[in-house]
């Protein structure tokens, strides 16, 4: 079981091999492929469809409910479990999208260095004293104004749909991606004078040639590790722009627009506990496994975390 | 000197941004009089627009502000037109300040202790459930947090008021509420801060020199090992002094984090660039006051 250090393994597979071998870490991975395998074949096994209305309203948890319904009788366990699909996916492409943007932000400043990394860097920090809470508001009413103008000129209902949450993606993705850009800079400003970018540049390779097959690659662990932080950082964001009704709309669901709908129904005199608890305790889940995967990456991937 | 640097730097940076709150929420479409005397009157909202300047172009209204503000003026509300944005700000302020001070204080005091303690029981059951904790405190959302708190202790129980800001009894649930995933923020940096100490050279000196556990920990370690902590609690402090909208909405506490949220939806012009500011401007005071400590614990890091 010893460490083959003779065999020669690049910096990432010896990582891999770190991150293999934490239990939690790997334990969390699974549960999480489960989860979503449980999620996707949901709508398959369950009698009740997400927005199947019924006259059971605030049912208590029972044999035929088994979490209970809400205000207009729909199962909440069908809707739990749509709501952690759509949370997940949100949080996924969400995620993407500001990886997209921090790293090629990132990479250009570091890469360019000098006068064009110290404008760069400038604008992200100028960007990092706005709050964000005001840049997404007026982010998604733009986009949404924009969206509903093209809705005019008949625009189908699918695909309302799916530019509405192309828009959220866009938001959440654009107010992100700042630490991402930040970090990416740091690791390319280091191995941008390494002789092996001075050979290729001596090669004749050209700059994006360079930044793309040489310098990315080495900095693939860490994007990976930060790209696994960000999801549970951006579900919890869109769960936040859910409560203030920014987010997902009715009577599509998110964990976050479940809970604030719970919320909404806090009164001293009927306590429906489980619109709450439920979602609640589905959203907890799924952002501590995703951040134990995400911290075992990160002692794995991370250069500091060698001690 | 170079603090001096970044203190005249600050101006120009609050310019900036200003120019850029000030763009921003004017990108946006609908204005602040959409919502008003609906249907209203062409006439009437021209009028008001021209009462407003908003009818000027954009650099001339900009630069309006701009002298209004080096006056010490932030100019009416566009919403609550009778109130001036010093005025709601002064209201509001207060009570954010001090609610996000407990926060970070109950933060602070509850993170500090847990990653110093998960840290030095490293690998033992304590720093497994103390982690535990701490991960958990910052997966679970204010927004779960809150109503749960409220329906337990508050509902259930009477332990605690369901809401408002009266009394110190009033002020625990929402602290808790606010505070818990900042605690588990500061322990978790605590513990990485501490564990990466732990193994410096300096700490096996202090060690060769007898010095007991005690000593080594609290006056050696922990001074270097606190240092992540001091540099996040810069934006953590005006995250948390400028208001949250969760717990202000669900507690109905009349602080500023309502506005901050508010006022961009209802497209409130002078009240978000006034909010804005104010973040910004405690941000860069938070963050020069945060390296201004670094380099009084840490005194290896010069400044130049």
């Amino acid at each position: 079981m010893s460490e083959a250090p003779s065999r020669h393994l690049s910096p990432n597979q010896r990582a891999w091999r770190r991150f293999l071998r934490n239990r939690p870490a790997i334990a969390c991975l699974v549960l999480l492929a489960a989860a979503l395998a449980l999620l996707l074949a949901w709508p398959h096994l369950s009698r009740h469809a997400p927005d199947a209305v019924t006259d059971a309203q605030f049912a208590a948890p029972n044999a035929a409910h088994w979490l209970g319904t809400d205000v207009h009788g729909r199962d909440l366990l069908s809707r739990v479990f749509h709501g952690a699909r759509v949370s997940l996916l949100v949080g996924v492409v969400g995620a993407v999208v500001s990886l997209v943007i921090g790293v090629t932000w990132g990479a250009v400043a570091g890469y360019l260095g000098g006068r064009w990394d110290s404008v760069m860097m400038r604008v992200v920090d100028v960007l990092y004293s706005l709050p964000s809470i005001v840049f997404v508001i007026v982010l998604l009413t733009t986009i949404n104004g924009l969206l509903d103008k093209l809705q005019d000129k008949n625009l189908a209902a699918g695909d309302a749909r799916a530019a509405q949450f192309i828009c959220l993606f866009a938001g959440l993705g654009a107010v992100s991606w700042l630490t991402m850009a930040r970090i990416v800079r740091g690791q390319v400003l280091t191995l941008r004078t390494r002789p092996f970018v001075d050979a290729s540049r001596a090669l004749g390779a050209s700059h994006g040639r360079i930044l793309l097959r040489h310098i990315l690659p080495n900095i693939a662990g860490i994007i990976i590790v930060y790209l696994t932080l960000l999801v549970p950082a951006i579900i919890l964001y869109e769960s936040f722009l859910s409560y203030l009704g920014l987010g997902i709309q009715p009577p599509q669901a998110s964990l976050g627009s479940l809970i604030a709908e719970g919320a909404g129904q806090i009164n001293p005199v009927r306590i429906y506990w489980w619109l709450i608890a439920f979602p609640g305790a589905v959203l907890v889940g799924l952002l501590l496994a995703l951040n134990f995967v995400g911290d075992g990456l990160r002692d794995a991937f991370d250069p500091r975390a060698r001690a | 000197m170079y603090f001096l640097r970044r203190l005249a730097w600050m101006l120009p940076l609050l310019l900036v941004i200003s120019m850029l709150a000030f763009a921003l929420v004017r990108v946006a479409p609908g204005g602040p009089f959409d919502k008003e005397r609906k249907p209203a009157s062409p006439e009437i909202e021209r009028n008001l627009k021209a009462k407003y300047h908003l009818d000027e172009p954009l650099w001339r209204q900009y630069l309006r502000y701009l002298a209004a503000v080096a006056q010490g003026d932030f100019g009416p509300s566009l919403k609550y037109r009778n109130h001036s944005v010093t005025d709601i700000i002064a209201q509001g302020l207060p009570v954010s300040l001090a609610l996000g001070w407990m926060a970070f204080c109950f933060a602070m005091g509850v993170g500090i202790p847990l990653g110093f303690y998960t840290a030095v029981r490293k690998g033992e059951f304590g720093d497994y459930a103390g982690s535990l904790a701490a991960v958990l405190a910052v997966c679970v959302p204010g927004l779960v947090v809150g109503p749960l708190l409220i329906v337990l202790l508050a509902i259930q129980w009477r332990w605690f008021p369901v809401g408002l800001w009266e009394g110190p009894w009033h002020v625990v649930l929402p602290t808790m509420t606010l505070g818990l995933y900042f605690a588990g923020r500061v322990a978790r940096l605590m513990r990485e801060g501490m564990q990466s100490t732990l193994h410096a050279e300096f700490i096996t000196s202090a060690r060769a020199k007898g010095l007991g556990d005690t000593q080594v920990l609290l006056r050696h370690a922990f001074r270097i090992a606190v240092l992540p902590v001091v540099s996040y609690s810069g934006p953590m402090l005006a995250d948390l002094l400028t208001g949250s909208f969760v717990v202000e909405n669900l507690f109905q506490i009349p602080g500023i984090g309502v506005f901050m949220v508010n006022s961009s939806l209802s497209r409130d012009y002078t009240m978000v660039v006034g909010l804005v500011l104010l973040y910004a401007a405690l941000l860069l005071v938070l963050n020069l006051l945060v390296d201004v400590a670094y380099s009084v614990l840490d005194r290896r890091v010069v400044y130049e």
